[in-house]
Formats: C-alpha cells, sequence, structure tokens
C-alpha cells in the first residue's frame, strides 16, 4: 500500500467523518483521487463500513452486551465457515472471530436486555450440532471501544506556550 | 564512578539558606525590588554573561495563553501525545525494584549499546564504550558540547532562525554566537553560500539543527553534502542536534556526520524527547569521537553525575520496544502536516514544504502589521484566541514568519486554521 493510501485509511480511522476535502489536505491528494481511492478500498473489501462508536450508557437506551465463547466440533461436512456463517446472521451479533485457545469462537453479542442475549445464546448458538459448549460473559463497564475511550483522561498538562 | 556523589550533595546544600526570610519568595523580576542589605549591593548579581543573554521571546505569549480558557495554543514545542506505556512501565518498574541510584556517568551499558546499534538506521555508527554518552535532556548534551570546547572568544555560527538555547548556552560557555540567516526562498536549508555571506568560514564552531524547530525545514542528501564540504573546507566543528531525526516526513533523515570526514568533526545530539513523547523524563545523548564524548563527560560527571536513572531505564524499553508507537506518532504528525500546510496556502500563505519535526513557518509578513510578526502574533491571540510564537524568537532570521505547531490535536488545528481564516478576511 502507498504512503498516501495508508494515510487516508489512518485518517478514517480517526474521524470517518472527515470531508472528501480534509481527507484530500491530510493525505497529499487531491480531491477527486480521495473519492477514486476510496471507492477502490470499498471494492476490494478492505473498506467495510463506516459506523458510529456509542456509549450506550450515555443514552437513555438499554443495552446489554456480553462476549460469548463457543467451541465447536467440526466433521466431514461442518468447517469453522459454516458455523461462523450461520452464527454471522444474526443480527444481535457485534462481532464474531475464530480464536486461538481454550475455545474457538469469540462472539460479541448486543441486545436490549439480558434476556435477548441469552434468548440468543440458548436458541441461535447452543443448538446448532457442532456447538459442544458456550460460555457468556456479560459486560460490566466499557472503558474503551475501537481506540474512543469512554472514561474522562487527563487534559493536557502542557504548558501552552514552549520554545 | 559515582564517588563524586557527596560533594554533589554538599554543593546544593550551600550557605544561604538562613536568608531565605528576607528574601523575597519569587525569583526573577522581584529582586530589583528588594532593599539592598546591611552587607551592601544585592549578592545575586547576575553575571556579565548570564545579565547579556535577553529574557525569553515567548515569555508574555505564555501568560496570556495560559490565562484564557479558550485558547487554542500553537505554540508547543513538545508532544501532544504520552510517553508509550511500555517506556512508562519500564520506568515505574526500575522504581519498584528499587533502582535509585546513579549510573555509570556515561549512562547505563546497556542503554548505550542499544542508542548504538539505533543510530545505525541514520548510518551513524558509534562505539557504545566510548563514543556515547547519555544526558539529562538533549538540552545539557548542547550545554556541554559549548562548555567542553569553546575557549573565550571562540565563534559558533548559528542559523537563525533556530531553537532558542543554543545561543545562551554559547554565551554562558564564553563563546560568540555568529548568526547565520537561513531563508525561506531555500525552505530553510543551510548553504555554503550564506555561510560564507555571514563570515562563518573563520568560525570555530557550527550548529546544525535539522529537521529544525521552528520551521520544521530538513536537508537533502545534496545540500548536506554541500555544507559538510564547507566545514572540512574551513576546518569547522559541528554540533549536529538531529533530536527530530525520528519524525522525517520526506525522505530519510540525512546526517552531516555520515559525509566523509565529518565523522571526527562532528558530536550529533539527539534524545528521546520528541521522538517517544518523553519530553518531561528529561533524556538525551550525545556521540561523538572518543575525545569528544571524554571532554563532555568530564564537565557532565562534575554537573550532572550521570542522568536521571529512572528515565534511563524508561529509554531503554522506549528504543526496544516502542517501534510501533513511534511510527504511529509520526505518520499522525504527517496528517496534520499537511492539512495545516494546505489549509495555509489555501488562506494564500505562503509556507515553505516543512519535511520534518512538527512546525510549519508560514510567511505572515504580507499581512503583518508592517511586516512584523511579533505584532501579527499579539494580534492573531488577542482577537482569536490562537497562540502561535512570533519567527523573531528564534532570531532575526524568523522575522515576518510565526511558528505554528501541530502537535495539536486535528480537532483543534481545524478550528485554529478556521479562526486564522476568519482572523484574516
Amino acid at each position: 500500500m502507498d504512503e498516501a493510501t495508508r494515510s487516508l485509511i489512518d485518517a478514517l480511522v480517526a474521524d470517518a467523518r472527515e470531508s472528501t476535502a480534509d481527507l484530500a489536505r491530510q493525505t497529499g491528494l487531491d480531491e477527486a483521487t480521495v473519492e477514486e481511492r476510496l471507492a477502490e478500498l470499498e471494492e476490494s473489501g478492505a473498506l467495510r463500513g463506516y459506523t458510529a462508536i456509542v456509549d450506550w450508557d450515555a443514552t437513555d437506551e438499554e443495552r446489554v452486551s456480553a462476549v460469548v465463547e463457543v467451541n465447536v466440533e467440526l466433521d466431514r461436512e461442518t468447517d469453522y465457515d459454516d458455523i461462523a456463517r450461520r452464527i454471522a446472521e444474526s443480527p444481535a451479533v457485534d462481532s464474531l472471530r475464530l480464536m486461538s485457545g481454550d475455545y474457538d469462537f469469540a462472539v460479541n453479542v448486543s441486545g436490549s436486555s439480558m434476556g435477548d442475549v441469552s434468548r440468543f445464546v440458548s436458541e441461535e448458538v447452543a443448538p446448532l450440532p457442532a456447538v459442544t459448549k458456550t460460555v457468556t460473559h456479560y459486560v460490566m463497564e466499557t472503558f474503551k471501544e475501537r481506540g474512543i475511550r469512554f472514561v474522562d483522561h487527563d487534559d493536557d498538562d502542557r504548558l501552552s506556550v514552549t520554545p | 564512578m559515582s564517588g563524586n556523589g557527596p560533594a554533589d550533595d554538599e554543593r546544593t546544600g550551600t550557605d544561604d539558606r538562613a536568608d531565605d526570610a528576607d528574601r523575597p519568595a519569587t525569583d526573577g523580576g522581584a529582586a530589583e525590588e528588594s532593599a539592598p542589605t546591611e552587607s551592601g549591593p544585592a549578592r545575586f548579581a547576575p553575571a556579565d554573561r548570564v545579565e547579556s543573554v535577553p529574557p525569553s521571546g515567548i515569555r508574555e505569549f505564555f501568560e496570556v495563553a495560559e490565562n484564557r480558557d479558550d485558547v487554542i495554543s500553537l505554540g508547543v514545542g513538545e508532544p501532544d501525545f504520552t510517553a508509550p506505556w511500555p517506556a512508562r512501565s519500564a520506568a515505574i518498574d526500575s522504581l519498584e525494584r528499587g533502582r535509585t541510584s546513579y549510573t555509570a556517568n556515561r549512562g547505563m551499558p546497556e542503554l548505550r549499546r542499544a542508542i548504538a546499534k539505533r543510530v545505525a538506521r541514520y548510518g551513524q555508527s558509534y562505539d557504545a564504550e566510548t563514543e556515547v554518552l547519555v544526558t539529562t535532556g538533549a538540552s545539557e548534551a548542547v550545554d556541554l558540547t559549548f562548555r567542553a570546547f569553546l575557549n573565550p572568544g571562540d565563534t559558533v555560527a548559528l542559523p537563525t532562525p533556530t531553537y532558542v538555547s543554543y545561543e545562551p548556552a554559547v554565551r554562558f560557555a564564553g563563546g560568540e554566537p555568529l548568526p547565520v540567516h537561513t531563508r525561506h526562498e531555500d525552505d530553510w536549508a543551510l548553504t555554503p553560500e550564506s555561510l560564507l555571506e555571514a563570515g562563518a568560514d573563520e568560525a570555530d564552531v557550527l550548529v546544525l539543527c535539522y529537521p529544525n524547530n521552528p520551521t520544521g525545514a530538513t536537508m537533502d542528501a545534496d545540500e548536506m553534502d554541500a555544507v559538510a564540504a564547507f566545514c572540512r573546507e574551513h576546518d569547522l566543528l559541528v554540533v549536529a542536534d538531529e533530536i527530530y531525526a525520528a519524525l522525517t516526513y520526506e525522505g530519510d533523515h540525512e546526517s552531516v556526520a555520515t559525509r566523509p570526514g565529518m565523522r571526527e568533526r562532528t558530536v550529533v545530539i539527539n534524545g528521546f524527547s520528541k521522538a517517544y513523547a518523553m519530553t518531561g523524563l528529561r533524556l538525551g545523548y550525545a556521540m561523538g569521537p572518543e575525545a569528544a564524548i571524554d571532554a563532555m563527560t568530564k564537565v557532565h560527571q562534575y554537573a550532572m553525575l550521570s542522568a536521571p536513572t529512572t528515565a534511563q531505564n524508561a529509554a531503554l524499553a522506549a528504543i526496544e520496544r516502542c517501534d510501533d508507537e513511534v511510527e504511529r506518532m509520526r505518520r499522525e504528525y504527517d496528517r496534520r502536516r499537511r492539512y495545516v500546510v494546505s489549509r495555509l496556502r489555501e488562506l494564500g500563505i505562503e509556507v515553505s514544504e516543512p519535511g520534518g519535526a512538527f512546525y510549519a513557518f508560514p510567511r505572515v509578513a504580507p499581512i503583518a502589521p508592517d511586516g512584523d510578526a511579533r505584532a501579527f502574533a499579539t494580534e492573531l491571540l488577542e482577537a482569536e484566541g490562537v497562540a502561535a510564537v512570533p519567527g523573531t524568537a528564534f532570531g532575526a532570521g524568523g522575522e515576518g514568519h510565526i511558528r505554528i505547531s501541530y502537535a495539536t490535536g486535528l480537532d483543534d488545528l481545524k478550528e485554529a486554521m478556521t479562526r486564522l481564516e476568519r482572523f484574516l478576511s
């Protein structure tokens, strides 16, 4: 990847709402080229979406999240991709990853109540033939999400003018 | 090696404490108001060489900026990032393990080895045992260099505009600064022509600071070759302050010390403050031929004994485990750099391409009252709450320019540029 494209991605990761003009200023590309590169990155599947990071605790919406560890047993007809495709179908699944270590899949789930999340596990995950075990960990508090901190942290304590 | 400890401690505890009650609680200006004591004139009349150095040119900006809460400061000369966690953690760890003694005068051997290995990426090669000295900030290294090598009246060619500490350090050491103007038109690179014009062929020492504070300028290989040739021809020693080397955005960092015949006449200064966002840990280093480092170590061992042990441990972790963090910060600075330069140019303000550090040095003369950078900066601060340092704070060569630091988050930079636009309209 060339440096300008890398900068473009960095800029979007920092703030996906950057205007095309500001992306151009930060990357040294002109605006038309920025649009072009973005289209290419979307096309190739490198840029999968632009979404908001929400601290639901700061709203009046009820939101419960959990990380579900899922163990599976593969057979001749079923591989990880098949199972993943099945689990990913549920809108309750925020992210789904195949892991190394003690379990196979880590599933980030959210719903409007613990009941919602439990139902997802008991009705949509556990009954799958390949699934041998699930462990559900409810999220108690979120401190940082995709690089954004949810807790107040130190203000800039530098002297305001220094040589 | 740390046998000088007790002497050092005694020295800091000299006899003046008894007078505390009679002295004003504050330092500086208040001293003038204190009535002479019965023993005659004030005891602490500064020495002539101290008196000869003017106060810092940024003080008043600092005060206004600190006392208004709507100010966006583009005047900060240090990273807005925090030191990477592995470095901080190593500092904590070293304290927990009770590593609170002096280290070897020259610095921890493993740190010197890590430094020597690290600078190989700039083509520099120094022996960790004999050619590297760890200092309390690069600032100490600058001070040591002049104290170790200047005889009274020796001339030090100082490019202007440049970082504020060199000139006082030269004067404190009894040397004579010789300003050498660099120009916006040359993208602030130092040239043999400007050196010759300033009479630097007769100087004893040349200070080079590239990437440069305040201009952000870097020098390319050809430009550096030309300056090196000048130094060889006119037999100049070189102090190369490369504190911003890791923050180079266009091409590779070029060090004068890697030019033929230059290693033996150059002291390279670098440190952890800028690259690793560790300004407050105060850790730098100097590298040069054994004789140079020996002389500097002699001053260092009496003045400082050794650089702070906690900071040395942090620095070792920084070198060994923080490359990714440094690169992440560099890339973020780079995006801000491009953003700021683009916005300035869209406003019709000339600014030469800053290839390193985290400063842009736009030319405000055409839009400043009487071309006066200081007046421009003052009005900008008063009218729009944007603090930038007038170029003249960095020497006469900075007239007509202001320094904009982009060691500030992009949101603030955007707001500052919007305010600047409003200020100009």
